[in-house]
């Protein structure tokens, strides 16, 4: 079954007197538990599309559906329960919250859901142990390195068990080693917890972890191919 | 706890803000307590210049203060309703215009024929008699005079003085009495007006057999007449007016609605200078936090919890504020409840009819009053920029740099 499927997608910018076009009828279907690659260079349209699936922007025309939600027909709140609920983002800038520790940044979708405080600890705890971080959960982000605080916010971004993870530019900011050791939790978590991933990048190893690896310009896709062999972790 | 830990970002910034509500709700409350004290002051000395907080008279005796309008002695059911626990005490009075002369001068005057005991738990302060002493029984004939007045009257203490007022068959009813007492009032006006006599004296001088001109009556607190006044009125029946000290004297009545609301401009206004410096720290931390505001937005936080969010720091700040506001007020009032020494003005606040001492008094009421509206406006204005946090679009606010 589709997870998410993007029917003439149109989005354009304006900036100055000039006209850019973000999305040009771009339709895709990306199957539950896939780990696709958006790929192309600074302006392709990937981080545009991906935000649209996010529900983040909304495109000029065309219809898009994660799981059985029609994204485009939501208003703000709902549009907000959806990403609360359903997907979990992962930003190249990190985006956590700098007065709260690393335990508390994870929390707090959870807390934005209501769930009890018992539970809220549980999970964190859990899953900064499962991201390699266990010992720093009361670290705020100004004490942990690039690499941590990207844990901290993929950590965040799958707690509360989301069936789509939305990457944009994850290993951006980060040395090659932690950016390997990024992809394998993403790998380890697409195999192991089924979760959709979808990550706009332009790093050549990133995409080489990709089951498929779409490929977009001017806001086009132009290519879309799965990928044979991807890298797995042992 | 979110909205605790943004509070406290930027510290100094949350240190001067608390300050500014700090020092804003001493000063209304405190401010308050000066106005009120000087109110209460001028209210009580009012009151307790004569009238009371509750007064019984013939119907027509307001319109006409004469002889004429005079009324029987209380008796009956109106003493047993004076037996409540909320009177503390009563009088009846003979009470006319009378001319009285010296050998020197002759001034205008109110004459008041008194019981002195009831007199005494109702108005007049004994320790104000400077010279001599006030009247001792009802059929006294001594006078007891101000100090003004018998500086009028170039006449003293033992002197004899006549005393002329009207009887009911509006003949000149007229005797002599020796001065046997001079008092100094708070207010120098009523040293001037009012003179006194045993209240039978002053009947036989009036032909009045046993009728008085008014019964005034005292209770445990002037803002608490309206809820016993009623019983009073009823007992002393419709053939006579039976009124409160605001309907009695209507210009200390428009005093205190008037200070009531000048109470409220005064919260007001210090609150819009405050309302300045609490928008101005909240749109700061709104603007420092638009990225921010972006990323909870797209982990899925509804615009309506952004809203929340910021509204409750602006309460929190409020809240320590008003706390810290209400600590100070108490420590600085408090230590001034024996008085505050104003003889330097005095004279300008006699003429207001205050004391040279002022006290402060510290109002449930207007304590709450000002919490309540630094709180409610407080909120109003942390509307505007949590509304604007809450309408960001999120990808325009996560790419804000």
């Amino acid at each position: 079954m589709s997870s998410i499927v993007c029917k003439d997608l149109c989005k354009t910018f304006q900036q100055g007197d000039e006209i850019i076009t973000g999305l040009d009828r771009v339709s895709i279907e990306i199957d539950a538990g896939d780990f696709v690659c958006l790929s192309g260079p600074s302006g392709s349209g990937k981080t545009t599309l991906l935000n649209a699936m996010g529900g983040l922007d909304t495109p000029d025309s065309g219809q898009i559906r994660v799981g059985d939600i029609k994204v485009d027909e939501l208003g703000k709140g709902p549009l907000a329960d959806m990403r609360l609920h359903k997907i979990g983002f992962v930003f190249q800038a990190y985006n956590l919250i700098p007065v709260l520790t690393a335990r508390e940044n994870v929390e707090f979708v959870m807390q934005v859901r209501g769930e009890p405080a018992h539970e809220r600890s549980r999970r964190s705890h859990e899953i900064l142990k499962e991201v390699g971080l266990q010992g720093m959960e009361d670290r705020r982000p100004a004490q942990l390195s690039g690499g941590q605080q990207q844990r901290v916010a993929v950590a965040r971004a799958i707690v509360s068990e989301p069936t789509l993870v939305l990457a944009d530019e994850p290993t951006a900011n980060l040395d090659s080693v932690t950016a390997g050791h990024l992809m394998d939790l993403f790998v380890e978590l697409n195999q192991h917890h089924g979760i959709t991933f979808v990550i706009a990048t332009h790093d050549t190893r990133v995409m080489a972890y990709a089951k498929r690896l779409i490929r977009m310009r001017d806001g086009k896709i132009i290519s879309d191919e799965k990928q044979q062999q991807p890298l797995t972790v042992d | 706890m979110l909205a605790w830990r943004n509070l406290w970002r930027n510290h100094r910034r949350t240190l001067i803000m608390l300050a500014a509500i700090t020092v804003g709700v001493w000063a209304m409350i405190f401010m308050t307590a000066l106005m009120r004290g000087m109110v209460d002051d001028m209210l009580l000395n009012g009151i307790r210049s004569l009238p009371g907080e509750v007064q019984i008279h013939h119907p027509e005796y307001r319109d006409d203060p004469s002889i004429n309008n005079s009324m029987p002695a209380p008796g009956g059911a109106l003493i047993e309703a004076l037996q409540i626990p909320e009177v503390t005490a009563w009088t009846s009075r003979v009470r006319v215009p009378a001319v009285v002369s010296s050998e020197r001068d002759s001034r205008g005057a109110i004459l008041l024929g008194v019981e002195p005991d009831g007199e005494q738990r109702v108005s007049f302060d004994v320790d104000s008699i400077i010279e001599g002493r006030f009247v001792e029984d009802v059929d006294d004939r001594g006078l007891v005079i101000g100090a003004r007045m018998a500086e009028r009257l170039e006449t003293k203490l033992g002197k004899r003085v006549v005393v002329m007022s009207q009887d009911p068959d509006n003949d000149i009813a007229d005797r002599g009495f020796r001065v046997v007492g001079i008092y100094k009032a708070k207010l120098a006006s009523l040293e001037e007006t009012y003179i006194y006599a045993g209240r039978e004296t002053v009947q036989k001088m009036l032909k009045l057999d046993d009728q008085v001109s008014e019964i005034a009556i005292t209770g445990d607190d002037y803002r608490h007449v309206d809820q016993w006044y009623p019983r009073i009125r009823q007992a002393a029946g419709e053939g006579v007016d039976t009124l409160p000290w605001y309907e009695v004297d209507t210009y200390l009545g428009s005093m205190l609605a008037m200070m009531d609301g000048f109470v409220l401009v005064w919260i007001i206004i210090v609150f819009l200078a405050l309302s300045f410096g609490l928008v101005n720290t909240l749109v700061m931390a709104v603007f420092e936090r638009v990225r921010e505001i972006g990323l909870m937005q797209a982990l899925g936080m509804r615009p309506s919890t952004i809203l929340y969010q910021i509204l409750m720091e602006s309460l929190l700040l409020l809240l320590i504020g008003l706390v810290l506001g209400n600590a100070t007020a108490f420590a600085t009032v408090i230590p001034l409840q024996d008085g505050i020494d104003i003889s330097v003005v005095a004279e300008g606040m006699e003429m207001m009819g205050t004391s040279s001492v002022l006290y402060p008094a510290l109002k449930l009421n207007d304590m709450i009053m000002a919490n309540v509206i630094v709180i409610v406006l407080g909120l109003l204005t942390s509307i505007l920029p949590a509304w604007r946090a809450a309408s960001y679009d999120p990808i325009e606010a996560l790419n804000k740099t």
